[in-house]
């Protein structure tokens, strides 16, 4: 039996070798991923993944705005198409926005927002903008994108203090989009050791780990997460509360991993390769980590993957019922706050937008477990 | 069988009393109490309270008490229908929760039932028609059930329900049925109102349920006595619903274990954006102000309905499949 890490060795070793010749000499690691090349929603999922995921690591050099930024000229304006072309059917290369104009409803006294269209701005790449702090380390004023000039340019719109959406759900994605692997790393550790140890040694732990996994999977998550969030001081920092959530999280979590990881090991215990690390003395610990868990290492990342969109979508709940993560951090859960009231969103409907954005990462999520159940088995 | 009632029985006592220490603690977790919610608020209206006063009132509510003590005062009177005093409400929270939890398990079932009403039919169409237009369109279906959380899709219902029919879908009762007594026509007014979070919720469960039925039912049709009876000439429709239908059946059941507390957190999260009188949002509101009778009470007894409900699936389960039931004390050792 191979260990992980000789595994990987191979797969750096030859990444691009010719598959046709090398299925036979290929490691199962290799194997796998050629399996997963060929389920294209995983690969398009994956693809979208590492985009948000780089969206938001790097959220404050893709922003066009400062994110905590009031707009008080531009409470609730809409999102900002881009052009390229202008009413007068001019063409231009560059794309441009618009100025916004704003107008003042005679009958219900709101304000509109209308595209002033003998105004234009220019976009530009890599402008000099509002200067922020990446990784709290580089002090940096340069954006991806941005308007030239005093134009103002919000692509998802703005809120109700006048903050620009777009920059915000960026910034919030750093806690949302991370808030579930964490969340799933805390729970893999718990249920991988609860699950090997309750499958490996049997007799009174399996029973008495086993009821624990089942009473936890009976309590209602929401109720129970909604408790324990609730429970958490209010005088925590951001960061604290962040990983306050994320340990509630994972405390549910941990019941389902850890029946799959039983499973697999109650298969494995009988296994002559831990037969023979047992008779050579090797501590219990040290056979399930070393020995048992790297041998169905393919099915834990499925479980893993499909865990993750869970841990997403309890956040923005918890987040979004103000329990969770709290102001002025921001998750996509807390920007969704503002999208309670159906009237504040019958007048503005991009408040939404930070939803489209959950969906779109649990979905991905889903298809690439899906990709990767298929591929966790390559001999098949 | 006798002995495996016994048993099942057994467990779940344990395990309520198991579910009612742990609410319990979970709410007695947060640092302070309700009774300095209340003295910070009068504080801030200018009525200071004396030390004497304070104390007066830490015994009335039982505050000093250390917790375990707290508990055993807590639960004792459960037996007596008394499940302690609501300090926001300023009633006892036996007669505050009764009618939202009746509320909240009367809305339980029907989900639980339409969410199966639907589930059923559909993975059996997908399952017989694999790879079909029909089928494909479930399979997208049930991924974007999957993964669009449940109070967004009822914010957007509103939102729509707004916008083009001009209507307020939010609320369980209308406003000349608020307060009033029940009657058979604010029984109708409620039945009324149910079918978005009925909506809401069961097609957000059926998308599991459906690959779950689809996925037994496919390894059923591709079994050898499927094969025989099919060249025996039998039926297709006669042959499908008698015996593969039938035995892809069981692990929809058993999946009722999971079905139950995904309901009631679903029903919760989305009764808060509707706005409905049910346990969800009193909870949610009873945790934000610790008012730790009510919310100890009523997270226990929304455990309690998945407790009894999964022991009553498995009796079922047990009565449609004999096989289970040796498995499981097999398993049981």
């Amino acid at each position: 039996m191979l260990t992980v890490a000789s595994d990987t060795e191979t797969l750096a070793i030859e990444p691009e070798a010719d598959i046709a010749n090398d299925d036979y000499f290929a490691s199962q690691w290799t194997l796998m991923w050629h399996k997963f090349r060929k389920h294209k929603l995983a690969m398009v999922a994956s693809a979208i993944l590492i985009m948000l995921y780089i969206l938001g690591i790097f959220s404050s050099f893709f922003a066009t705005n400062e994110p905590d930024q009031y707009h008080q000229d531009y409470v609730l304006a809409p999102p900002q198409g881009i052009h390229f072309v202008d009413t007068e059917g001019n063409f231009s290369l560059r794309p441009f926005v618009y100025g916004i104009a704003s107008d003042i409803d005679p009958d219900t006294w709101e304000t509109i927002y209308k595209d002033d269209t003998t105004q234009k701005y220019s976009l530009s790449l890599f402008p000099k903008g509002h200067s922020y702090k990446l990784f709290g380390l580089f002090n940096l004023d340069r954006h991806f994108i941005g308007v030239e000039g005093e134009g103002k340019w919000f692509l998802f719109g703005t809120d109700e203090f006048g903050r620009d959406m777009f920059s915000r759900t960026l910034v919030a994605s750093q806690i949302s989009l991370f808030i579930g692997i964490i969340g799933v790393f805390l729970s893999f550790l718990i249920g991988s050791t609860l699950g090997g140890l309750s499958g490996y040694l049997g007799g009174k732990v399996d029973i008495f780990i086993q009821r624990l996994a089942e009473f936890v999977l009976a309590i209602p998550t929401i109720p129970l997460w909604m408790a324990l969030a609730a429970a958490l001081p209010s005088t925590w920092s951001s960061t604290q509360v962040f990983f306050g959530i994320t340990l509630i999280l994972s405390m549910v979590g941990w019941a389902n991993l850890s029946r799959v990881v039983r499973g697999k090991t109650l298969e494995l215990r009988e296994s002559d390769f831990v037969l023979a690390a047992r008779l050579m003395g090797v501590p219990t610990m040290k056979i399930i980590v070393r020995h048992i868990l790297p041998s169905f290492a393919s099915y834990l990342i499925v479980s893993i993957s499909l865990g993750i969109p869970g841990m997403i979508l309890a956040e923005t709940a918890l987040s979004f019922l103000q329990i969770g993560i709290k102001p002025p951090s921001v998750s996509w859960g807390v920007l969704l706050q503002t999208a309670q009231s159906p009237r504040a969103l019958s007048e503005s409907p991009w408040l939404l937008i930070p939803g489209i954005f959950v969906v779109v990462t649990v979905l991905c999520y889903n298809f690439i477990g899906d990709g990767l159940r298929d591929a966790a088995d390559p001999y098949k | 069988m006798a002995r495996y009632i016994g048993y099942r029985i057994f467990y779940a006592l344990v395990l309520l009393v198991l579910v009612s220490m742990v609410s319990f603690l979970v709410i007695e977790l947060p640092p302070g109490d309700y009774l300095s919610t209340v003295i910070a608020k009068l504080e801030q209206t200018g009525t200071a309270l004396s030390d004497e006063q304070i104390a007066a009132m830490t015994q009335q509510y039982g505050l000093d008490l250390p917790i375990h003590m707290k508990y055993l005062k807590w639960i004792s009177g459960f037996f007596v229908g008394n499940f302690g005093y609501s300090f926001e409400w300023g009633r006892p929270v036996a007669s505050l929760i009764a009618e939202p939890m009746v509320l909240t398990l009367f809305i339980a079932i029907i989900i639980v039932f339409f969410t199966y009403l639907i589930s059923i039919p559909i993975g059996i169409y997908s399952a017989t028609h694999q790879y079909s237009i029909g089928d494909n369109v479930v399979t997208v279906f049930g991924f974007l059930g999957l993964a669009t959380p449940n109070f967004l899709v009822a914010v957007v219902i509103l939102f729509f329900g707004l916008r083009w029919f001009n209507v307020d879908l939010s609320g369980l009762f209308s406003s000349e049925y608020l307060a009033a007594p029940w009657s058979f026509g604010r029984f109708i007014d409620m039945m009324m109102h149910l079918p978005v979070q009925v909506l809401v919720v069961s097609t957000a469960l059926s998308a599991s349920l459906i690959r779950v039925m689809r996925a037994s039912l496919l390894d059923e049709l591709q079994k050898q006595y499927v094969v025989t009876a099919r060249a025996k000439g039998v039926d297709e429709t006669a042959l499908l619903f008698k015996y593969p239908v039938r035995l892809a059946l069981n692990p929809i059941i058993s999946e009722f274990a999971m079905i139950l507390p995904a309901t009631i957190s679903a029903a919760t999260i989305t009764a808060v954006v509707l706005g409905f009188p049910t346990a969800g949002p009193m909870l949610l509101r009873s945790l934000i102000s610790q008012d730790i009778y009510l919310s100890a009470s009523i997270l226990m007894m929304m455990t309690f309905l998945v407790v009894i409900g999964s022991s009553l699936a498995d009796f079922l389960l047990v009565t449609v499949d004999p096989r289970i039931r040796l498995d499981k004390s097999a398993d049981r050792g």
